[in-house]
């Protein structure tokens, strides 16, 4: 690894200020299980690195807000997979969570670090994006809020602009019974990238929230209000091109991990699944009436 | 920018260390160099094969996607901290008994994975095992005694 400067910031106000500062390259280190790999190969050469994870008001807790959770940038895998809050209120977060690399990767890799680095493969965001997840940043002109599928941009890129920290995502409550289920098709379990990932989730209303990572050069949202995807719907073909339709928008391409046609082919089939398994849990939920 | 050395206080396997170390390198080149414990191995150094894995405050991580310098005020448990007073710890009995060490190079993190698993769950389904150890990566294949002496060692414990 090539040697670089370090920074363990304790406040915001030094980290944006060192984040600001023209005559450096700087890069942000939480997790560090992308960061890391990606300076042992060269691909990022920072002047510095400036470590989250000391600074006061970054917290590394899950806290209740108004109407939902607010996951702070500390945040790991882990910690997400064992909160009793998220598994009950958000489970195909904590599913896909709990796919992403191995328990040594999970002990370190935060949620927001999945979401600033952009992958378009990041396994947690489509939950996020269905979950309808909003992005917290701060930086040089003070604070705002960003919908979450307006928040990337292009594979490894976002709409941060200099100086600019994601701080914290909001999570909230669904309003009404959903159910919701993550799938993902790997080559093999635990340390592999996803070839496709995919979150769905529908209301009771059939009201339906879909979307897509590895099929595009950013995750994909797609929503569907025709009813046709409603839980205990019977009519299997306009279920089927609806489902259809909700992956219109992606253009998948060919790498190491698969062909542009399995993918394609892959996204069909997976969907599909996914649906059965949402809606399957929506079912149960209203049988037993927990929220 | 200039790049120095930086201070840093760290407990490994109980023992108080104050290292000046430059910022690039990982927590394993330092276990491994610096404080010249070796059994934590290098293999892939991007966080696939689990070779590296040492426990920071009670939870495995791979040492190779860490930095030295962010372990400030952490306590690092290496696979030599398991033994105490010549007797091994029942983890590393188990490997023993069971025959689950081949070439060995991948056992030192496979027995740190194992020891995060059984603080936590001290009786792991195999299904709990397999899912504990799928960021260690065997070359021998001998994934089968590697599950049995993980078994083993949370039966001795009972």
């Amino acid at each position: 690894m090539r040697p670089f400067a370090y920074l363990r910031p304790t406040t915001l106000d030094q980290t944006i200020a060192a984040l600001s500062d023209p005559t450096a390259k700087p890069y942000l280190l939480a997790g560090g299980t992308d960061l890391i790999v990606r300076l042992r190969r060269g691909h990022l050469r920072p002047t510095i690195v400036i470590d989250t994870k000391r600074i006061r008001d970054l917290h590394d807790e899950i806290v209740a807000v108004d109407g939902g959770l607010r996951v702070g940038a500390g945040v790991t895998m882990t910690s997400i997979m064992r909160d009793a809050r998220v598994r009950q209120h958000f489970e195909a977060l904590v599913e896909s969570a709990s796919v992403v690399g191995s328990v040594q990767i999970r002990n370190r890799a935060t949620l927001v670090g999945n979401i600033c680095n952009a992958s378009p493969a990041a396994d947690t965001v489509p939950a996020l994006l269905v979950y309808n997840a909003v992005a917290n940043v701060v930086g040089p002109a003070g604070a705002r809020s960003v919908p979450l599928f307006e928040f990337f941009t292009g594979p490894g890129r976002t709409v941060l602009t200099r100086g600019e920290i994601l701080e914290s995502v909001d999570l909230p409550f669904p309003k009404q019974p959903v159910g919701a289920a993550f799938g993902r098709i790997t080559r093999r379990r635990g340390v592999d990238l996803a070839t496709i990932n995919l979150c769905g989730l529908i209301d009771r209303d059939g009201a339906a929230r879909f979307a897509f990572g590895a099929v595009a050069p950013t995750p994909l949202l797609a929503t569907d209000n025709s009813g046709a995807l409603v839980a205990n719907g019977a009519d299997v073909s306009a279920r089927a091109s609806a489902l259809r339709a909700l992956f219109s928008r992606s253009r998948p391409i060919t790498d190491v991990r698969g062909s542009q046609e399995y993918r394609n082919a892959m996204l069909e089939v997976m969907t599909d699944r996914t649906w059965h398994v949402a809606a399957g849990r929506l079912r149960r939920r209203l049988e037993t009436g927990s929220a | 920018m200039s790049a120095e050395d930086v201070t840093v206080h760290m407990q490994v396997n109980g023992r108080s260390f104050a290292l000046e170390i430059p910022a690039h390198h990982t927590l394993l080149d330092v276990l491994r160099d610096t404080v010249r414990l070796t059994g934590t191995k290098e293999c892939c150094s991007e966080g696939e094969c689990g070779a590296c894995t040492v426990l920071v405050n009670g939870q495995a991580v791979c040492s190779c996607l860490v930095l030295a310098v962010e372990m400030e005020g952490r306590e690092i448990t290496t696979i030599e901290g398991l033994a105490s007073g010549g007797q091994l710890d029942p983890l590393q009995e188990a490997f023993v008994a069971t025959g689950a060490v081949q070439c060995g190079f991948c056992i030192p993190g496979m027995i740190m994975a194992a020891r995060q698993l059984l603080a936590s769950n001290p009786q792991p389904s195999r299904a709990e095992i397999q899912e504990a150890l799928v960021g260690n990566l065997c070359r021998c294949g001998g994934y089968s005694r590697i599950l049995d002496a993980v078994a083993r060692a949370a039966d001795l414990r009972r």
